[in-house]
């Protein structure tokens, strides 16, 4: 089967600044994509030019397999849906929705029936003669997706549409959107700069640092096994500290931090030589936390520390540990069952992890 | 107590505004109403009766003219709509930085210069031994001087000119409210640049349209020495009526009558063009 | 109280003009409503010098003059100038002027045969309003070596020789001139309405046939000397200094007397019935009638004065341009506008309207 949206080899420079650098990508019939990255990595521009308001310097995209290079945003068989959802305020929402039917020249019976069976789906039936102005802010959200849907377009694009709404909203659009991408089981592609809501939603994402993808996967590969340095820092909360490699050996390697404390890790099927700079992720849930040391006596990397601060989040409680011998600040997990959630500041503890669960990324190398 | 004070507060503040209204407006046109009620009978004699407006409305002449003012000056402000509007996109909505400030100046230079200077200009442009005139000779659409002055195409020529910046600032100020994305939307969902200006742009910047059209309208209408100077023979303009009755003839309480009706016609035109576009005034003025 | 504050105001200007060390003891402002070129700055500068009194000049025209006094009742102003036709009528319906106190005028500096005219022309219920100050005519100005063999008097101007390329005024002075033109007395008719409409209806269907002739009807004294200077009108009726000025530039172009005569015209000084500075008024006339003076406002305006003596002092050139424009003949012909009675501005408008709404 072909896919919906195809991108290869995209590139957009202005003027004198390149803000999308070689770009491909391959986005399967009826998935919900996203590109994920912080504000001002290029994101908007990738979407730009699929909906054809930028022309790439160099690069082609293909929609159901056709280039659509040249060919004019009213005539391409995607739709967007704006950061700030741009409706037509001089318009009802009837008519906004109307909007792209009208252009087609369909009956004007065919268009009301279309409109009302849209609204329906939406959730939002007979509002149709209310202004933009009288709805709220997630009513406003699904009529821009309502607006575009009814057009049945190939791809739906979707720009930092949460990005105008209030937390408990957003937390609540995240999961409507995944349901109405499945309801019209269109193919969405979403740009984001926050990661839950690509997590939560997507079947692929990629994610975008200065202008690159630098990993395409699922949320699952991402936060797993990031690919590269940013991906690691970027995705879920990490410890990160910098190092040496002191030796190497079949199944892991140990790297030395500059204040003294030696590390086990791997690399992700990267081989690294000896006095490599690198980094190294160590996820906060991957530590254990323990009085005994014992506990951790399959565990490659041993630690013991004293509590510095207990903050406690609920399920996302945080111990911040300081490793009694190179000084380092550790942040681990509070596991809200078991025993450790009576720990005091100023405590003795023991951690460990697996060597596996440190990810080591030489410096530099991309 | 307080709620007095404060009643008392509010009349103080509002008493300037109301002296304004009061002063420059009402009262004179009150006394100018009253004015042109006197029939004068005889030398310094007069009674009261609506002869004046009588004579406005049985002489062809004045008619004619009133009308023909009326037509004129609806006339300006549409060509000064269809000149202005795509200016205004292009200030609003393409132009960046420097080039934007550059080409809203060159809607404010004109009124550099006072009306008298600006009029002549236009004449020293159009006359038959003017620079227009000789350059169609230099690159040989004729074989003779042109005369392009006196006649109600140079006329239209003056009154769009000295009207432009009343259309495009408030135009500017809409369009420049105009969400991009909105226009973007448009297109994206299958607009033509056509039914984007129909359907988004134009309906959204109806106000901004109305206003300048107002401005534009009432300024045409009371536009005094541009019909004239650039009019020719028969430039009949109503202002130049108005003039001739208090100042050269000495009837004032014609002049008046003249004045007063002048006022209806604007208001009468103005409310029209409401009503077609279905805007209100205060909207308007926002 | 009111008067208390006048005095207030005018031990002020004592101190002021005191401190100038100007004779002054009873100094003022006077408001002056006159025409452009009347009061040069210069003269302005040594009147006050001499007497202490400020001048404020307002310049106008005869029509704005009598409507700005009628607005205000006569006040407003110290001293204007209107053309002598232009006292007896508005006096008579609004009563603006006030009389003038002959005896505070000094007499032996005037032109005796026109001072005598003037107060003749002026006098209402045997009370002399006005004064004579400047004169001149209008007639024609011309391109003599492009239509000077066409254009002979105001009529000619029709001449489909010259069609396209004259212009005049659509006011009540081409009216006159043509009537004279057509070899009617309109001047005679004035006392009988009837006639005097007869003879309007004769020069309006005149102008109605001669409007396609005429290029545009001009409005101002500038917008006329920009037409004949650049050469699109060769004919205009016009002020002989229209003329006069143009002759130093081009001397083909000069103002010529048409053959049934120049109109002549007398500006004149009147009290404004509410004037304030009588005092200023009075030394203003005498002062600007001295010969010297006169010549300077000649100067300036380009017009003759009604100052005997005057002439001494004037400009070669300008006394060459006038004989040119005026033989003997000339002189003897010019018709002089007596007063306009009340009532004749209705019969001239409704021509004037017609001639201008005929296509
Ligand atoms: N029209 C433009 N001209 C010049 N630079 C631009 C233009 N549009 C975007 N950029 C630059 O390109 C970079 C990427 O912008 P954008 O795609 O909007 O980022 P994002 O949507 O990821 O926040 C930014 O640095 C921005 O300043
Ligand atoms: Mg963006």
């Amino acid at each position: 089967m072909t896919p919906d949206l195809e991108a290869v080899g995209l590139s957009k420079t202005f003027a004198d600044f390149q803000a999308v650098k070689n770009v491909s990508f391959t986005v399967p019939a009826g998935s919900f994509f996203s590109i994920l990255g912080p504000s001002g990595c290029g994101k908007t521009t990738i979407m730009r030019m699929i909906a054809g308001f930028l022309e790439p310097s160099s690069g082609d995209i293909r929609i159901k397999g056709e280039s659509v290079l040249g060919v004019a945003p009213n005539k391409r068989p995607v739709n967007m849906v704006f950061q700030h959802l741009a409706l037509f305020p001089m318009m009802n929402i009837a008519d906004n929705i109307g909007y792209g039917l009208r252009r087609q020249k369909r009956p004007k019976a065919e268009i009301a029936r279309k409109v009302d069976e849209v609204l329906e789906r939406i959730g939002l039936p007979g509002i149709g003669q209310r202004k933009v102005d009288e709805l709220s802010g997630g009513q406003k959200q699904r009529v821009a997706i309502a607006r575009c849907m009814v057009l049945e377009p190939d791809v739906l694009l979707l720009d930092e549409p949460l990005g105008a709404l209030d937390l408990k909203l957003r937390e609540h659009m995240k999961l409507e959107l995944k349901a109405l991408q499945e309801a019209f089981e269109t193919t969405f592609i979403y740009i984001t700069h926050d990661q839950s809501e690509a997590l939560v939603m997507s079947d692929q994402i990629a994610v975008m640092n200065q202008g690159r993808f630098e990993q395409v996967g699922t949320g699952k590969d991402l936060y797993y096994r990031p690919q590269t340095s940013f991906v690691a820092g970027f995705i879920g909360d990490s410890n990160c500290w910098e190092g040496k490699v002191e030796s190497v050996d079949a199944t892991s390697t140990l790297v030395r931090l500059d204040n003294g404390s030696a590390i086990h890790g791997v690399f992700d099927d990267r081989t690294s030589h000896v006095g490599d700079s690198v980094d190294i992720f160590v996820r906060p849930e991957s530590i254990g936390i323990s009085r005994n040391a014992s506990d951790f006596l399959d565990c490659e990397n041993r630690l013991s520390g004293q509590v510095h601060d207990v903050i406690f989040n609920g399920a996302a409680s945080r111990v911040m540990l300081r490793d009694s011998q190179g000084g380092t600040m550790i942040e681990v997990a509070l596991p809200q069952s078991g025993g450790s959630t009576d720990l005091l500041k100023g405590e003795s503890v023991h951690i460990g992890w697996r060597a596996a669960q440190s990810t080591c990324f030489v410096k530099g190398a991309v | 107590m307080t709620q007095m004070t404060a009643r008392l507060g509010f009349f103080v503040l509002l008493m300037p505004l109301l002296l304004w209204l009061a002063l420059l407006i009402i009262i004179p046109h009150i006394d100018m109403f009253l004015l042109s009620l006197r029939e004068r009978v005889g030398v310094g004699e007069y009674e009261t009766s609506f002869a004046n407006y009588l004579i406005l409305f049985t002489e062809p002449l004045y008619i004619w003219t009133f009308v023909r003012t009326a037509v004129m000056s609806v006339l300006a402000t549409a060509i000064t709509l269809i000149i202005a509007f795509p200016v205004s996109i292009y200030i609003a909505k393409i132009a960046q930085g420097r080039l934007q400030q550059i080409l809203f100046m060159l809607c404010l230079i004109p009124f550099y210069v006072s009306e008298l200077v600006r009029t002549f200009g236009w004449m020293i442009l159009l006359r038959e031994t003017g620079i227009v005139s000789n350059f169609v000779q230099w690159v040989g659409i004729v074989d003779r001087p042109v005369e392009f002055l006196y006649n109600d195409a140079a006329i239209m020529v003056g009154l769009v000119y000295t009207s432009m910046l009343f259309m495009v600032v408030p135009l500017v100020t809409t369009l420049e409210s105009l969400d991009n994305s909105v226009i973007e939307a448009g297109y994206d969902l299958g607009g033509s640049t056509l039914s984007v200006m129909r359907e988004i742009i134009i309906p959204h910047a109806a106000p901004g349209i109305m206003s300048g059209c107002i401005v534009v309208f009432m300024l045409s209408l009371g536009n005094y020495l541009t019909p004239i100077m650039l009019g020719g023979k028969d430039s009949l303009w109503f202002t130049e009526m108005i003039y001739n009755q208090f100042i050269v003839r000495f009837n004032w309480e014609l002049g008046a009558a003249f004045g007063f009706m002048l006022l209806v016609l604007s208001s009468a035109i103005v409310w029209a063009m409401l009503r077609l576009t279905g805007q209100t005034l205060a909207k308007t003025m926002e | 109280m009111k008067s208390g504050f006048k005095f207030l105001k005018h031990t002020f200007s004592v101190f002021a003009i005191g401190a100038v060390a100007v004779q002054g003891a009873n100094a003022e402002t006077l408001r002056l409503l006159t025409w452009g070129g009347y009061a040069p700055d210069d003269v302005v500068e040594m009147f006050k010098a001499e007497t202490g009194h400020t001048v404020e000049v307002t310049k106008s025209n005869n029509e704005e003059m009598i409507a700005k006094l009628r607005a205000t009742r006569g006040g407003g102003f110290d001293l204007a100038q209107p053309s002598q036709d232009r006292i007896l009528g508005p006096q008579l319906e609004f009563g603006i002027y006030k009389p003038i106190d002959i005896s505070r005028i000094d007499q032996g500096q005037f032109i005796q045969s026109m001072l005598s005219a003037t107060m003749a022309n002026t006098t209402v219920e045997g009370r002399v309003y006005g004064v004579p100050h400047v004169w001149g005519t209008s007639g024609l100005v011309m391109d003599t070596a492009a239509a000077g063999d066409i254009v002979k008097d105001y009529t000619d101007l029709c001449d489909p020789a010259v069609a396209g390329k004259v212009s005049y005024r659509l006011k009540r002075p081409t009216l006159i001139g043509f009537a004279f033109a057509m070899g009617m007395d309109p001047f005679a008719a004035y006392s009988d309405e009837a006639a005097y409409k007869d003879i309007m209806d004769k020069v309006e269907s005149k102008l109605i046939d001669c409007k396609p002739n005429v290029k545009t009807y001009w409005g101002g004294g500038d917008e006329l000397m920009g037409l004949v200077r650049s050469g699109e009108v060769v004919a205009s009726m016009a002020w002989d200094t229209g003329g006069w000025k143009l002759n130093a530039d081009n001397p083909n172009i000069t103002f010529v007397a048409p053959t049934s005569g120049a109109l002549g015209w007398i500006d004149t000084f009147v009290l404004p019935a509410k004037g304030r500075a009588d005092d200023a008024a009075y030394d203003w006339i005498n002062f600007v009638m001295r010969p010297e003076i006169a010549a300077k406002i000649t100067a300036a305006a380009g017009n003759f004065t009604a100052s005997s003596g005057a002439d001494a002092f004037a400009e070669e050139s300008l006394k060459a341009r006038y004989q040119a424009s005026f033989p003997a003949v000339a002189i003897d012909n010019i018709k002089w506008y007596p007063p306009v009675p009340g009532g004749l501005e209705a019969i001239e408008g409704a021509v004037l309207d017609r001639v201008k709404a005929a296509q």
